[in-house]
């Protein structure tokens, strides 16, 4: 595996090119968020916090980043 | 205020201070809230403190990547001081509800979930086939699951039938203000559900509170009312006591209404 190929992935609905091989927890620091304050789903698949740093994304996955928000 | 309050909880045998139970849980305050809508996070949490709440709702939701600064409410909501209770607003079907319930589980410090599952985009009001249907597979796998439903008392008791730990209805729609339209339904909802009932949405003002409580409920929850108040902190203060006020009117036993004037004073001993 190449680590300079690019692929892309949805996160949160949208397009995003990321760096091949880059793990949930890269992809997550990447965008300036604490991994202990949001929840990840992956394909639909909740991930567990411990799986963030061994899961890679793949080109076409489906990534959402979720968190608390005011709600009534 | 402190004053008074131990007076009038001395008058009816502490009921102020006698802590809500719901599943294993005790609440000190029968006034829950939510925490969207208001307009500032600084105004919130001192409306959250003025409202004594014991239990603070909140929705889950996409991180916004567009913005530069993503805050969550987790900033400014510290789980170990205020019991956070996600919601799963927004969703109108059964899947769509358990999955964000899971998401919300997935945080990592609570089993508890406010389920809601709307069925209608004008009035906001539950789908209850599906809201029951959420329920049984959420307490299936472990929530503790306080249900947002109508003024419905079948539902109601199904949902109880099910095992959710608290059972919530409706005043009127969520941010309408309306107050309670149906106090009968609410009424026997109380009288045949074991499970605690909240009064959920549609509370205007702190009358509405008070009037919610008088029914005998076990609590009431609610956001709008407060978030955009003129004064949001005023405003949970007012609902506090208004809280407090309709739960002591309720134990206190209220007289009996009648369609005809009587006389509070002696009509004997007047004057020739």
């Amino acid at each position: 595996m190449s680590d300079r190929v690019s692929i892309q992935v949805h996160v949160n609905g949208k397009e995003r090119e990321v760096q091949s091989g880059l793990s949930v927890h890269e992809l997550v620091e990447s965008l300036d968020l604490n991994p202990r304050l949001i929840v990840v789903e992956l394909n639909r698949e909740i991930l567990s916090r411990d799986q963030f740093k061994d899961v890679q994304v793949s080109e076409g996955d489906a990534v959402e980043l979720v968190h608390f928000v005011g709600g009534g | 205020m402190e004053s008074s309050e131990v007076a009038v909880g001395r008058a009816v045998d502490g009921a102020l201070t006698e802590p809500l139970r719901i599943a294993d849980q005790e609440f000190d305050s029968r006034l829950f809230v939510g925490t969207g809508k208001y307009p500032d996070n600084e105004t919130m949490v001192e409306a959250i403190r003025a409202s004594g709440t014991a239990m603070v709702t909140v929705a889950v939701r996409r991180v916004d990547l567009d913005r530069t600064q993503s805050e969550g409410i987790l900033f400014h909501l510290d789980p170990d001081e205020f019991f956070l209770l996600p919601n799963t607003a927004g969703c109108y079907t059964a899947e769509d509800a358990i999955r964000y319930a899971r998401l919300a589980r997935a945080a990592g410090f609570t089993e508890w979930l406010k389920l809601e599952v709307i069925g209608d985009e004008t009035t906001l009001v539950p789908d209850t086939q599906a809201t029951l249907e959420a329920a049984e597979t959420l307490v299936a796998e472990g929530f503790n699951v306080m249900a947002y439903t109508n003024d419905d008392l079948v539902t109601a008791l199904r949902l109880e039938d099910v095992g959710c730990v608290a059972v919530m209805p409706l005043a009127s729609p969520i941010g309408s203000g309306l107050g309670i339209v149906n106090p009968y339904f609410i009424r026997e909802i109380k009288r045949r559900c074991d499970v605690p009932i909240i009064v959920d949405a549609g509370v205007g003002t702190a009358s509405d509170a008070c009037v919610a409580m008088e029914q005998g409920v076990d609590g009431v929850l609610m956001n709008t009312a407060i978030a955009t108040a003129t004064d949001p902190v005023t405003m949970a203060h007012a609902m506090r006591l208004a809280t407090q006020s309709g739960r002591l009117a309720y134990l206190a036993g209220r007289m009996e209404a009648r369609e005809i004037g009587i006389p509070s004073s002696p009509t004997r001993g007047m004057l020739d």
